[in-house]
């Protein structure tokens, strides 16, 4: 690690955090898929959550999207407290995802799934879209400017005129996270980015996710169960188990943790 | 994005014998972006505005009321082929939209039927989309809360509560069994459902009807083509990755419906100027499955499908009464047992079903097929 990169990292602890997480509480009946979990990511950080499966993780990004409404606690993104915001608000704000198992548009184009992320940006209403003069065809133009860098960023050239349900999954799983990316987030959410991938298009993803902290300063949270993965570009991991946070760090303090080797690997019997 | 400059021109030559290479984006996004699909939809629109000069009166009615289908068809294919939604109380706003018209333009004379003598036909024309937009709106919020099944039950509950309410209004519709005039279309003076001193009147309606469908068809296609058309294949395909990605779920399945019952609206207005009058008990469930049946024959979620499919269910009636003629056992009398009407009834379920599984895409699909076909020719890939 060069002195330089020592420096930014410290830097970047410095910041006001871009989320604050505080002591949220979801349960469904009986079950505490969250239960009193609290972290802070930074403006520049790469911020891995790991654990168990049924342990929460998606859980937490479901709450971070507004698909679920907390129980209790507290969740401010970029200065705003974002329990109760409608899900299509949150992603106005400037937070983007991905998901576990691939929701894209599967009847439209690589090029239309990535204009849809560019949604919030294309402004223009109904009736400009009815006569598709002026303003909205200039809207599409430049927008459809700023999808095909996205295409050329992630390598998709080849696939943009195919239905996404045509490709393969590894293709699929970056597409998603072009739609992501095209809306310009403030704040990526990866659910499992390499889940089910070989270890080519890993690396390939692990090198797009490093392009996105390096050349396009987004800060993220992943969920993945690949622990080299996490190990290696990680900033920060918490680790959870039961809807609760048990160990968070740098990967070595997470790593050598009692609690998160007990969660992984069970009591050693004595 | 040092190209930029380049990446927008619009008026940059295209290069001769590659078809689908484009050197700007504005040359891919244009409405017709290959010289065969300019060539072939101008030739097409150009036939079909010769036609008056070419068929008998008769054909022409008929072919006709095929081209004010077809923008019902496409209001249908807005909301259920694009946005998802599916609703089966299609036959409801078409009514809305043949009440409104007919009672904008009715006799202001008449004691016993509602009238406002107000036959300029843009003005019906649009009064008529608007109300059924109205409709439209108020039955939307059912779409946020129930999906699938479930909707198309609730909708189907609105061609129910529409048959009853104009049965027992006869002010409006004049009871069952009676009926009323259909809207009296007039442009600038000039009545367009009485014979003329250079066309019939016949001529006259096929060309409105013509006019208004080509431009309610570049209206939808420019419709869905946008971001507006993108959100509503968006709620389709996955409605939560929609919502997650910025798409206002509430928002555009209102207006879908608000556009799709529009479309229905104007469609119920024009359909009634051809036949002249209007029965309310033919806003029955049955229609509203000659809609469903329009596009899934047509093809779902596109518009020149819609249009096909339109055309092809109002011209099965003119073959299947050639029937009897042919095939004896079949009976043209609607007393008899095994009659022409409802040969008609079960062919659209049978065509439904065929369709869904021998070619999901509809007539445009078979013509994607005839395409890529001679595309490849003479290799077969």
């Amino acid at each position: 690690m060069t002195a330089q990169l020592a420096e930014d990292l410290a830097a970047r602890e410095v910041t006001d955090p871009i989320l604050t997480f505080t002591d949220v509480h979801l349960s469904f009946a009986g079950v505490k898929a969250v239960n009193g979990i609290s972290f802070e990511v930074g403006m520049r950080e790469l911020f891995a959550i790991i654990g168990p499966n049924g342990a929460g993780k998606t859980s937490v990004f479901n709450v971070l999207s507004g698909v679920y409404r907390p129980d209790a606690g507290r969740v401010v993104f970029n200065g705003v407290d974002i329990i109760g915001v409608r899900p299509h608000r949150i992603a106005a704000m400037g937070m983007s995802r991905t998901f576990q198992n691939i929701e894209l548009f599967a009847n439209l184009t690589v090029l239309d799934n990535l204009m849809l992320g560019r949604h919030n940006h294309l402004k223009y209403g109904a009736a400009s879209a009815f006569a598709w003069l002026g303003r909205a065809r200039n809207a599409e133009l430049a927008n459809r400017a700023v999808a095909e860098d996205i295409v050329d960023f992630l390598e998709l050239e080849q696939w943009r005129f195919y239905p996404v349900g045509l490709l393969p999954y590894g293709v699929q799983k970056r597409v998603e996270l072009g739609r992501a990316l095209a809306m310009e987030p403030k704040l990526l959410l990866l659910d499992e980015p390499v889940a089910g991938m070989n270890l080519e298009e890993t690396e390939d993803m692990a090198r797009f996710i490093l392009d996105i902290r390096d050349e396009l300063d987004i800060p993220m949270i992943m969920v993945e169960h690949d622990m080299g993965l996490v190990m290696d570009l990680a900033d920060r991991i918490m680790a959870v188990d039961f809807g609760k946070a048990i160990a968070t760090g740098t990967p070595t303090e997470v790593q050598n943790h009692p609690d998160v080797i007990h969660a992984y690997l069970g009591e050693e019997e004595s | 994005m040092t190209e930029t400059s380049t990446r927008f021109k619009s008026r940059t030559k295209r290069p001769s014998g590659r078809p689908e290479l484009y050197t700007s984006y504005s040359q891919h996004l244009r409405m017709l972006n290959t010289r065969p699909k300019f060539v072939s939809v101008t030739a097409i629109v150009a036939v079909a505005a010769l036609l008056p000069w070419v068929f008998d009166d008769q054909t022409l009615s008929l072919l006709g009321l095929g081209l004010a289908a077809s923008i019902g068809a496409i209001g249908l294919n807005l909301v259920t082929g694009y946005a998802g939604q599916v609703s089966l109380g299609h036959a409801f706003f078409l009514a809305i939209g043949a009440y409104t018209a007919a009672a904008l333009s009715g006799d202001p004379e008449d004691n016993e039927l509602i009238g406002f003598g107000v036959t300029n036909v843009v003005v019906w024309l649009l009064a008529a989309g608007l109300v059924a937009a109205f409709f439209g709106v108020i039955v939307a919020p059912l779409a946020t809360r129930l999906r699938g099944l479930y909707l198309a039950i609730v909708t189907l509950g609105l061609v129910f509560i529409g048959e009853h309410i104009f049965k027992e209004w006869p002010e409006l519709t004049g009871g069952p069994g009676v009926g009323r005039p259909g809207p009296v279309p007039e442009l600038f003076g000039v009545g367009l459902n009485t014979p003329g001193d250079f066309l019939t009147a016949e001529q006259k309606l096929y060309l409105l009807m013509l006019v208004t469908l080509i431009i309610f068809a570049l209206l939808a296609r420019n419709l869905v083509r946008s971001k507006v058309g993108r959100a509503f294949a968006a709620i389709r395909d996955r409605d939560i990755a929609a919502e997650v990605i910025g798409v206002n779920l509430t928002r555009y399945k209102v207006l879908a419906f608000a556009v799709s019952s529009f479309f229905a609206g104007v469609a119920g207005a024009l359909l009634y100027t051809i036949t002249g009058f209007i029965e309310p008990s033919s806003f029955n469930l049955l229609l509203s499955v000659q809609y469903i049946a329009m596009v899934l024959i047509g093809g779902v979620a596109t518009i020149s499908g819609s249009i096909l499919g339109a055309m092809f269910i109002t011209l099965i009636p003119a073959l299947t009464r050639q029937l009897p003629n042919v095939a004896p056992f079949i009976s043209g009398d609607a007393t008899k047992a095994f009659n022409v009407f409802q040969l008609e009834t079960v062919l659209y379920g049978l065509l439904i079903i065929g369709f869904l599984i021998f070619e999901p895409r509809g007539l445009f699909g078979i013509w994607i097929r005839i395409r890529n076909y001679w595309k490849a020719w003479p290799f077969t890939y």
